[in-house]
């Protein structure tokens, strides 16, 4: 119903905003949206899904009346998993193509390598995956999961609900696992487990050998204590490590898995039938029960394929590109510093139900929800908070723990609150 | 000296000529000229420069010395993070110093070597420098580990491999070992070079925060054209003259030359150092303009791809690899990039983002078979041909 | 509509059941939580459940459990089953069928710890069950979250179990409740005794269970506690951690931090100086603290505690780890029982360890054999050799959409992926290598500009996404010595068929005419051709042969990892390496290279369980050592047939 009735109101206002605007933009051209991401290489499997949610989203608008009565024009570019690539291409989409604002990325470091080229230019961008935060850029809007939107909350889920006392975090060997991982064993620190109750490990990308380490996890019960493992593990390791599990007869009665970068799209490559009952966390899950969840799938399916799933990042990208539509038309200009002092506040309703709202740190509030595999590949959602608000530093590192991220009021992404000052503009990278 | 060298050596004055006149037009176009050429595009140009250098050096190694080498662009790699690592130093520095600035209590040295720590390695989850950063507050000194490095690295392998005579592919499989090695090393996050993310923001020169990129680009493009035509002069004059001689001899056959007295060894140890050297080089001159460098730039298909271009280019001449470097560089990212028009077959489209590795695969297998001297092989036969 | 069908259900389910207290009764008085339950919370629910002696209790809890009860628009409880739109809702007190809209109706779906409490519950409706599978799940129940009070019915059931493997287990799982649950000590030491050769993980669990510590501070040791170790200071125990039991018990002030010592100085600023240190000068670490001295003299910041303060601090108290169970025989029984058990999983390790490495030695020998043929006896550079490998598993993962059953899939994809590519490798060999005999390194390019064209073919065709290659159900699995040694069926199944591909080609090269000629014709082309032999067929046929063999360790490898366009090209270098590492020419020296490669990288991994992609660092950087060393590799060819 909602769904709807925003469609409506976005398209009346499309409607007329296309009548008052008309006269003060000819629309000579058509307002540019830039698609980032990979169509080749390695990460081609997970991000090529996205470029084609923003062209069904971008062709929904285009057919809703446009934006401000102009035409919305995607300009796709293929970065082909290649990080210095990503700096390259964006440079490209802000000052040649003159894009209005990029949706795009998937791992870390391209975005790391794309940060100083927009902050640079004051270009905008999207970026749609769960992330390790520890960032905020002026220029960034972050519609993923911060950690503590998946991470803290499923870890929460072992504590209280599993009642797990012995943790195994198991991931690929980059950034987001080794952040994740760092807050996480921090939090369970803080949590009352002891240090040599949490077993890491970390393996490389496309890992396929994985007995050793499954017989490690499996020895982690002989002290009496349930074992969980939180997994972190990316994309193609997947497959291995399940089947591993599987072979070794590890049940999620036993010893459940929890994992953060495995959904519908991983799970594909897989035969499930084993693996009923281990977790995962994201922010959606193409089962969410609602209205609008269930328009979204249709039309994905009738623009994508039948055959093709939905996944949390897509929903970021919808929420994204959505909350960026009516903030255009709030501001009635595609500026940047326009747009952006119109993004704050910004709501609109999440695919599972509730409303995601654009914080003065670039993060949004969105509900976790926790699923259990089931045995046609998708999750079953038996936990759903209430929208938890993202946070850009964590609170359980003690160097993060005294930053905080305000651009609207305070004016900075890094701002000391116990020295009160802001220590720097530029992010990290 | 060098003079009456390059009078004999017609095509290398031929060569700086072009690269002069090329430099000059890009001048014109960029911004500081009529302004059509882009700031991206200047970089594309600028970087492609610096892999034509690479290929050059890869030329002289494999083409001349008959050494496939699938490790040069690891060298590449290194001169790369080198810098990389002043870069990022002095620029945190900058950043932190002005975060400090505004405190009340000044910091202590201490202080600002662990907020600086705290940035860089932040990402990986530590904050402690590891004792290879120790002279990364320097720059003399890391331009001179862009040096040392990669040339140290080339003398112990090339020492080691050239001893134990280990030829042909066998040394080929064993430069890709030592880049796969490298490459993994680099990739775990205790490396102490930020593992997987590497190091990023190179493009932000410290000291020149306020010049515009366009500027920048173009100082770069400058150096590595200059890089380009010394590295050329370097290489055309160690392959002409008895040393050349010697050096296309052991290609040739490396057995004879040894019976007939050469110490085969070391003539083999100093191309592959020297060309490690000015691939290094290279790199500390192209990272910066890409503006990140990480383990995947050095995995062992880059170095694949550079015998690629040298043999596309045409071996054994130095401009054909200069050739091959930028013909193939500069193509691959215009099919990539969408550049390139899509072919409706009525029953499929082929679009080139998807088809053109195929091509390339199979113009490497037709080059090969067909065309073992290349692009530069063609050239050859045009100039040749009215003689 | 759906009210009317409510009202019906209503009436229905209400009027035969209200003459006593019934199950829907019972749960509209803790709605709220069987709507959605909670581990610590459910266990209210549960309890007034089992006490009630409602018959259709146990039913319910299976349901609950199965996540088959629903809750419908009035909040009341039902078994049901979807069917479409529509929901065949059973009554839980009557049994009465009916039918009603799903819309409105909840699913509940307990989480996994509440699932686990349940099934906990059910023990004692399931244990004397006449249904086999209804007692195993009570006894894994058990086994799960063992609990005092079950030791007794464990017992009881124990003599009248008439499935035999059942009884076994609950004899052991009583044996375990005992040692840990029994009210009679020597009761308990006999059962920890027993334990004494069990390296079942479960087994290790009640040892230690028995064996958990508490830290303690004391100025005096205790006599009378059972203690179980003195931590010293320095040695047992840091210096920082025991400071910070002191600080956590109040018996100490925390140590001042750098950053408090700041903080208080950026507080204390008096016209541009604190004390009589400027500002400017609080830039070094020992003017902070001359500073602060000030402060706290002036008493303006709290004392400063120093880290002389600490040790002082320290010697007063001891520090020691105090058993949770006061019984000192039975600690040191369990103390006994575990050290016992320790050796004989250490010695578990070792073999498991051993049995990793030898699967994945097998793992590396089935990935290079092929290149052991193409490479090592015909000396050709086949860089396209992983996207054969890749060529096998797509055949596989193909050959599986068309046959549904896996068992037969399996049988029709080995030999047809090596038909397959048994072709492309006659293809290659005739279109591209045979004109490159004479230039090995310009096969290296050619097959590589292949391997790239075969790889983005594969993505075209195929997708970038991971296929699935399902491994038939009797290969499901794990071989299971005990808990510590166990191998998965999948890596037998591997490893038999490397070495039955060892053998094979052994065979084929020693005893077979073909062999004969292959080793002619890479002796020395000529005269094998002046001996009638044709070398090109040869060379055609070996190279086929090799490549279909890589073909087939595709499916092998998809079976167990992954199909994706990139496999192959995660086992090229290491198959180059397997070859060269155990010398070129020799069958036996690759399976010498791929045990050398498999037992040392499963080493390094032991000594570095927390990063693999170290163990994978260091195993090359020994490899191109080795090389340095070994030229020839480990089964170095002598005489003629190792010239060039």
């Amino acid at each position: 119903m909602t769904y709807k009735k925003t469609l409506g109101a976005s398209a009346l206002a499309a409607l007329l905003a296309s009548t008052t605007m008309v006269a003060a933009q000819d629309c000579a051209e058509p307002i540019k949206v830039g698609v980032l991401h990979s169509l080749s290489g390695s990460m081609a499997i997970s991000e090529t899904t996205l470029k084609d949610a923003m062209l069904m989203l971008i062709e929904q608008q285009n057919a809703a009346g446009g934006l401000l009565g102009c035409e919305i024009e995607a300009v796709v570019v293929d970065p082909a998993s290649d990080w210095p690539l990503f700096a390259e291409k964006a440079r490209e989409l802000l000052t040649v193509s003159e894009v209005d604002v990029i949706f795009g990325n998937w791992t870390s470091v391209s975005r790391k390598s794309v940060l100083p080229v927009i902050e640079e230019l004051n270009g905008l961008l999207f970026y749609p995956v769960q992330y390790e935060g520890e960032e905020s850029s002026l220029n960034v809007f972050y519609t993923g999961a911060a950690p503590n939107q998946q991470a803290i909350p499923a870890t929460d889920y072992f504590l209280e609900e599993l009642g797990v006392e012995k943790f195994a975090l198991l991931g690929t060997d980059y950034v987001y696992p080794r952040t994740t991982n760092n807050i996480l064993e921090a939090y369970l620190i803080d949590n009352g487990i002891a240090e040599e109750d949490i077993f890491v490990n970390y393996t490389p990308f496309g890992h396929s050998d994985w007995a050793t380490i499954v017989a490690d996890v499996v020895a982690l019960g002989e002290d009496g204590k349930q074992v969980g493992v939180i997994s972190t593990i990316n994309g193609d390791a997947n497959i291995g490590f399940y089947k591993e599990l599987a072979a070794a007869g590890v049940s999620a009665d036993d010893i459940p898995v929890v994992a953060f970068s495995v959904g519908e799209e991983e799970l594909s490559g897989l035969d499930t039938s084993n693996l009923v009952g281990h977790l995962a966390a994201w922010n959606y899950f193409q089962s969410a029960e609602g209205e609008a969840n269930a328009e979204f799938i249709e039309a994905w399916k009738a623009f994508a394929g039948e055959e093709r799933v939905t996944n949390d990042p897509m929903e970021a990208h919808y929420i994204g590109f959505n909350m960026w539509v009516n903030a255009v038309e709030a501001a009635g200009t595609t500026d940047v510093d326009a747009v952006r002092d119109a993004m704050y506040g910004q709501e609109f309703p999440n695919l599972t139900g509730g409303t995601a709202v654009m914080l003065p740190n670039h993060h949004l509030a969105k509900p976790v929800l926790i699923g259990e595999i089931q045995a046609d590949g998708q999750f079953d959602i038996i936990s759903q908070t209430a929208e938890v608000p993202g946070d850009a530093w964590t609170d359980f590192l003690p160097e993060s723990a005294v930053l905080k991220s305000d651009w609207q009021t305070l004016g900075c992404g890094m701002y000391n609150i116990e020295t009160e000052s802001c220590v720097q503009l530029t992010s990290n990278y | 000296m060098t003079n009456s060298f390059l009078m004999r050596n017609p095509s290398t004055l031929w060569f700086l000529l072009g690269l002069s006149l090329f430099t000059i037009v890009v001048t014109a176009l960029s911004d500081a000229g009529v302004g059509v050429m882009s700031t991206s595009f200047v970089k594309t140009l600028g970087k492609t420069l610096c892999l034509c250098l690479i290929a050059v050096a890869m030329d002289v190694v494999w083409g001349y010395c008959g050494i496939l080498s699938l490790g040069h662009f690891a060298f590449f790699g290194i001169g790369g993070y080198a810098v990389g690592m002043w870069l990022m130093y002095a620029r945190t520095e900058g950043i932190v110093l002005d975060s400090f600035a505004s405190q009340t209590i000044p910091p202590t040295p201490q202080e600002v070597t662990d907020a600086i720590g705290n940035q860089i390695f932040g990402v990986v989850g530590s904050s402690e420098f590891p004792a290879i950063w120790a002279f990364s507050d320097s720059l003399i000194l890391q331009l001179l580990l862009v040096v040392l490095v990669p040339g140290l690295l080339a003398l112990l392998f090339g020492w080691l491999a050239f001893r134990s005579r280990v030829t042909g592919v066998y040394l080929s499989i064993l430069t890709q070992a030592m880049t796969l090695a490298l490459a993994l090393y680099l990739f775990q996050n205790d490396s102490g070079l930020r593992g997987n993310n590497g190091l990023s923001g190179l493009q932000n020169i410290p000291g020149f925060e306020d010049t515009p990129q366009s500027t920048i680009s173009l100082a770069f493009f400058y150096a590595s054209a200059l890089a380009v035509a010394l590295g050329y002069v370097l290489f055309a004059w160690i392959t002409s003259g008895k040393m050349g001689s010697v050096i296309k001899a052991i290609r040739d056959n490396e057995s004879r030359v040894r019976f007939l007295g050469y110490h085969v060894e070391s003539y083999k140890l100093f191309v592959f150092t020297i060309t490690a050297v000015v691939a290094a080089i290279a790199g500390a001159l192209y990272y910066p303009q890409a503006g990140i460098i990480n383990p995947a730039e050095i995995a062992p298909i880059a170095s694949i791809y550079l015998a690629v271009w040298v043999a596309i280019g045409g071996r054994g001449r130095l401009y054909g690899a200069v050739i091959g470097a930028a013909f193939v560089s500069l193509l691959s990212s215009w099919f990539t990039g969408g550049g390139a028009p899509a072919i409706p077959l009525g029953f499929y489209t082929v679009q080139w983002t998807d088809w053109w590795l195929v091509l390339l695969g199979l113009s490497f297998v037709a080059v090969t078979l067909y065309a073992p001297k290349g692009i530069g092989g063609l050239f050859d036969y045009l100039v040749r041909k009215p003689s | 509509m759906t009210r009317v069908l409510i009202m019906l259900a209503m009436l229905l389910g209400f009027s035969p059941a209200a003459q006593a207290q019934d199950l829907q009764n019972l749960l509209q008085t803790h709605a709220e939580e069987v709507a959605s339950p909670g581990r610590r919370t459910v266990g209210v629910v549960l309890d007034d459940l089992a006490a009630s002696g409602i018959p259709q209790v146990a039913t319910f809890l299976e349901q609950w459990q199965e996540k088959s009860v629903w809750q419908g628009p009035e909040g009341l409880f039902f078994i049901a089953a979807e069917e479409g739109d529509t929901l065949n809702l059973t009554d839980i007190d009557s049994g009465v069928q009916s039918t009603a809209p799903a819309a409105g109706f909840t699913q509940l779906k307990p989480n996994g710890g509440v699932r686990r409490v349940i099934g906990t519950a059910l023990v004692q409706f399931q244990l004397m069950d006449p249904d086999l599978t209804r007692r195993t799940t009570a006894v894994a129940s058990i086994a799960r979250r063992p609990e005092a009070s079950q030791l007794a019915p464990l017992l009881a059931s124990i003599d009248g179990e008439s499935d035999a493997a059942l009884k076994a287990r609950k004899i052991q799982l009583a044996n375990f409740l005992s040692a840990s649950f029994a009210d009679d000590p020597t009761d308990r030491i006999a059962a920890i005794t027993s334990l004494s050769t069990d390296v079942s993980v479960e087994a290790r669990a009640v040892l230690n269970q028995i064996l958990t510590t508490s830290t303690g501070i004391a100025t005096q040791l205790p006599s009378d506690a059972n203690i179980a170790q003195v931590l010293t200071p320095g040695a047992e125990i840091s210096l920082d951690a025991a400071y910070a039991l002191l600080v956590e018990d109040d018996l100490a002030a925390p140590i001042t931090t750098a950053e408090e010592i700041k903080s208080a100085l950026a507080a204390n600023i008096v016209d541009g100086r604190v004390g009589d240190v400027p500002v400017v000068q609080l830039n070094t670490t020992d003017n902070r603290a001359y500073a602060y001295a000030q402060l706290a003299e002036a008493g303006t910041a709290p004392a400063l505690v120093t880290t002389a303060d600490r040790d002082a601090a320290l010697a007063d108290y001891v520090f020691f780890e105090i058993y949770d169970e006061d019984d000192a025989t039975i600690t040191t029984a369990a103390k006994t029982a575990l050290a016992s058990v320790e050796t004989r999983v250490a010695v578990g390790q070792t073999a498991d360890l051993t049995l990793d490495a030898l699967s994945l030695a097998s793992i590396y020998f089935l990935a290079a054999i092929g290149l052991a043929i193409t490479f090592g006896v015909m000396g050709v550079i086949n860089m396209a050799h992983g996207e054969f490998i890749m060529m096998g598993a797509y055949t596989g993962y193909v050959v599986q959409l068309f046959v549904p059953s896996y068992t037969a899939s399996i049988i029709i994809a080995l030999p047809l992926a090596f038909a397959v590519t048994f072709g492309a490798g006659v293809a290659m060999e005739r279109l591209v290598i045979r004109h490159l005999y004479h230039r090995p390194l310009e096969t290296l390019l050619a097959t590589f500009g292949i391997s790239i064209a075969l790889q983005q073919l594969a993505k075209n065709i195929f997708g970038t996404q991971a296929r699935p290659l399902t491994s038939p159900a009797w290969l499901d699995g794990a071989l299971v010595f005990n808990d510590v040694v166990q191998i998965s069926y999948i890596r037998i199944a591997i490893f038999v068929l490397a070495v039955i591909f060892l053998f094979l080609i052994l065979f084929v090269l020693k005893r077979t005419r073909l062999g004969l000629e292959v080793r002619a014709v890479t002796q020395n082309p000529g005269m094998a051709a002046s001996m009638g032999i044709n070398p090109d067929r040869i060379n055609m046929l070996t190279f086929g042969l090799g490549s279909g063999i890589a073909g087939i360790a595709g499916v092998a490898i998809g079976l167990y990892a992954k199909v994706t366009s990139e496999m192959g090209a995660d086992y090229i270098v290491q198959s180059f390496m397997t070859v060269v590492v155990g010398g070129v020419g020799n069958v036996w020296g690759t399976l010498a290279g791929a045990s050398l490669i498999g037992f040392l990288q499963k080493g390094i991994e032991w000594l570095n369980p927390s990063n693999t992609l170290a163990a994978q660092t260091y195993m090359i950087l020994f490899i191109i050592l080795f090389i340095q060393f070994r030229p020839k590799g480990i089964v170095a060819l002598k005489g003629r047939a190792a010239a060039d």
